[in-house]
């Protein structure tokens, strides 16, 4: 076992304590709601950087699977079944992993745009699907989602008072997704996939099982989307239909590629910096044009990605610059 | 079902397939010259029709039109301008992600002058209560106006790319950018051009629909998604796969309506090319290579 691999997600969780204490110091806790809830939408990202920056497999349809995870739970914990979320995130988990089983096996076999074609066709049927039916509240979503007790005294739930368990529920969350996806990558897998992204007949050729490892980190991405879903629904007690929009899609999409594709901690701090900027809502109704400028802009000045030793260097020199100007004046 | 519903359906299909039919050419015009799916199509359309409806208060019905044209394509050459050409790594995936960032910006740009009032052009012949009587099956003049500006752009596209020299040179950029690059073609005016002739038919098109279907603000993403899925049924770069695909499209979307819940329209028109794909992976008229290609 390589420790070496394990030393950002050592960072992280002291990241995330840090920022927890430093928060509850200066009194904002507030603050802790949106991360909370950032940290949820950043499961579905890191399962899609995955996807697309190691099985370099789009996908324009991953909020459909977030979208599965959350109404399943909402359906089964409200109204007729009132099952215990327990069993709800079972049977969810269940469900997006016949799906994406059964959609990945022929989807899979398209590549470039006809992939995404059909992953965002899939996603506009889960979206007219959940808005058209009676069961899923159409328009209205559902609502009223009770909390997801995991342990005596340890809810997933909405409320100030569980604002800071909540927040480490959520992280411990990522955290854990993100320690099994290093592993994955530094794996036998991890290398059979990025051969994968090398050249899929090269791959076929080396005795590589494309088709099954292309199948599995599909359903696998699936499954994290769903989980966000069902624990960010819990949290925020419902789910609407703009949730499984075919614009979530593509702003997961374009998370990943502007944390710079095969990069699973840019996807993280892009996930989180973006979504928390526009759940606080700083940029209020300019918030989807500050999206579409961040995307721009870092395309063209940053083309893979944000989170890597360029960013750095040029920070440096910008740092640099600056005192060489500061001493200069004097 | 009497003939005249069947009739009716069809000729309603007809005239929503050609308006994606023309969204999907304009796809596959930028698509052949530079090989990405531009997602702010939906927006040229959306563009175009706001821009008329504005000017058509001020100025003859044409005229607001051939302004909303001339806006649209001042867009088109501005994205190629200001973004496509100065984008350090060209990669698809990197075009494409600028693309959705453009769209996002247009469409909340157009928020932000036009609000979300829901707008539209005045009928060119006629009004909305005017119909016209084929074979028992009603139709509004608009619906012809659509048909006959949908069709005469797609000959006018066809003997451009056939016989000017410029509509071959984009060709040639498509079949091999290094082999027109060294013929003296250049390449990069090329894409602005595919960038005007796409923001002009995608105007045009948004234009001539929008007394029947009227335009909003975010009228463009719904139709970009429907132009994409078109462009790809069709085989992404072939025209005529492109209109074929969009007729089929526009025609199920209409009968679905007749089976199943209106709410459901998409949902199955869209299944049923999902379906589609899974049989021909490279869409109707698509080549193989294309479709093999991994584009990012």
């Amino acid at each position: 076992m390589n420790i070496r691999q394990y030393i950002p997600a050592g960072i992280l969780v002291a990241v995330v304590v840090a920022f927890q204490l430093a928060v509850v110091l200066t009194g904002q806790d507030y603050l802790l709601t949106q991360l909370t809830m950032s940290a949820y939408y950043a499961l579905v990202i890191i399962g899609l950087s995955v996807l697309m920056g190691y099985a370099g497999q789009i996908s324009i349809g991953h909020a459909a699977f977030f979208a599965i995870g959350g109404y399943t739970a909402a359906v089964l914990t409200t109204g007729a079944f009132r099952l215990s979320p327990w069993l709800s995130l079972a049977v969810a988990v269940a469900i997006t992993v016949v799906i994406a089983f059964l959609i990945g096996i022929p989807i899979l076999k398209l590549k470039g745009h006809y992939l995404a074609m059909a992953t965002l066709s899939f996603g506009v049927i889960v979206y007219r699907i959940v808005l058209g039916t009676g069961v899923f509240g159409e328009a209205d979503g559902i609502s009223d989602v009770p909390g997801f007790t995991l342990l005596p005294g340890l809810t997933v739930t909405g409320g100030a008072a569980s604002r800071v368990e909540n927040y480490y529920i959520a992280w411990f969350l990522v955290t854990l997704a993100i320690i099994l996806l290093i592993n994955l990558i530094n794996s036998r897998v991890g290398r059979a996939l990025r051969s994968i992204h090398g050249s899929e007949e090269a791959a076929n050729a080396m005795g590589v099982n494309t088709a099954g490892y292309k199948l599995a980190i599909f359903v696998l991405s699936a499954v994290f989307a769903a989980v966000g879903g069902v624990f960010l629904t819990h949290y925020t007690g419902g789910i609407g239909p703009s949730e499984a929009g075919v614009m979530k899609s593509v702003r997961y999409v374009a998370i990943v590629a502007v944390g710079g594709m095969a990069n699973i901690w840019g996807a993280l701090v892009m996930g989180i910096v973006l979504n928390y900027l526009s759940l606080r809502g700083y940029f209020g109704t300019y918030d989807d044009i500050f999206f579409g400028a961040i995307l721009i802009i870092i395309m063209l000045f940053y083309p893979d990605g944000i989170l890597q030793r360029k960013t750095l260097d040029d920070l440096r020199s910008l740092a640099r610059s600056l005192v060489a100007r500061i001493r200069g004046r004097r | 079902m009497t003939f005249e519903h069947v009739l009716q359906y069809l000729l309603a299909g007809i005239t929503i397939g050609s308006i994606y039919a023309i969204v999907a050419i304009g796809f596959n015009i930028i698509y052949n010259t530079t090989g990405i799916i531009n997602f702010a199509q939906g927006e040229f359309l959306m563009v175009g029709a706001m821009t008329a409806v504005t000017f058509s208060r001020l100025v003859p019905l044409p005229l607001a039109i051939a302004i909303g044209i001339a806006v649209t394509v001042a867009v088109g050459v501005l994205i190629d301008f200001v973004f496509i050409r100065n984008l350090k790594k060209p990669t698809v995936l990197n075009m494409i992600i600028v693309t959705i960032g453009l769209s996002i910006i247009i469409r909340e740009v157009a928020l932000h002058v036009w609000d979300e009032k829901v707008r539209s052009l005045p009928y060119f012949t006629g009004d909305e209560i005017s119909s016209i009587n084929i074979l028992g099956a009603y139709i509004s003049p608009q619906a012809l106006w659509v048909l006959g500006i949908c069709a005469t752009m797609v000959v006018l596209l066809n003997v451009f790319f056939k016989y000017s020299v410029m509509g071959r040179s984009m060709r040639a950029c498509s079949a091999n950018p290094v082999a027109a690059r060294l013929c003296g073609i250049n390449t990069k005016n090329m894409v602005t051009m595919s960038f005007v002739l796409s923001a002009a038919i995608g105007a045009l098109a948004g234009c001539v629909m929008s007394p029947i279907t009227q335009t909003q603000y975010d009228c463009g993403t719904s139709l970009a998604i429907k132009g994409f899925t078109v462009a790809i049924l069709g085989g992404l770069g072939n025209s005529t796969g492109a209109i074929i695909g969009g007729l089929i499209v526009g025609i199920l979307e209409e009968f679905s309506i007749s089976v199943m819940p209106l709410a459901y329209k998409d949902a199955i028109a869209i299944a049923i090319l999902l379906l589609i794909m899974f049989f021909r992976p490279s869409g109707l008229f698509g080549k193989q290579e294309v479709s093999a290609l991994k584009e990012f």
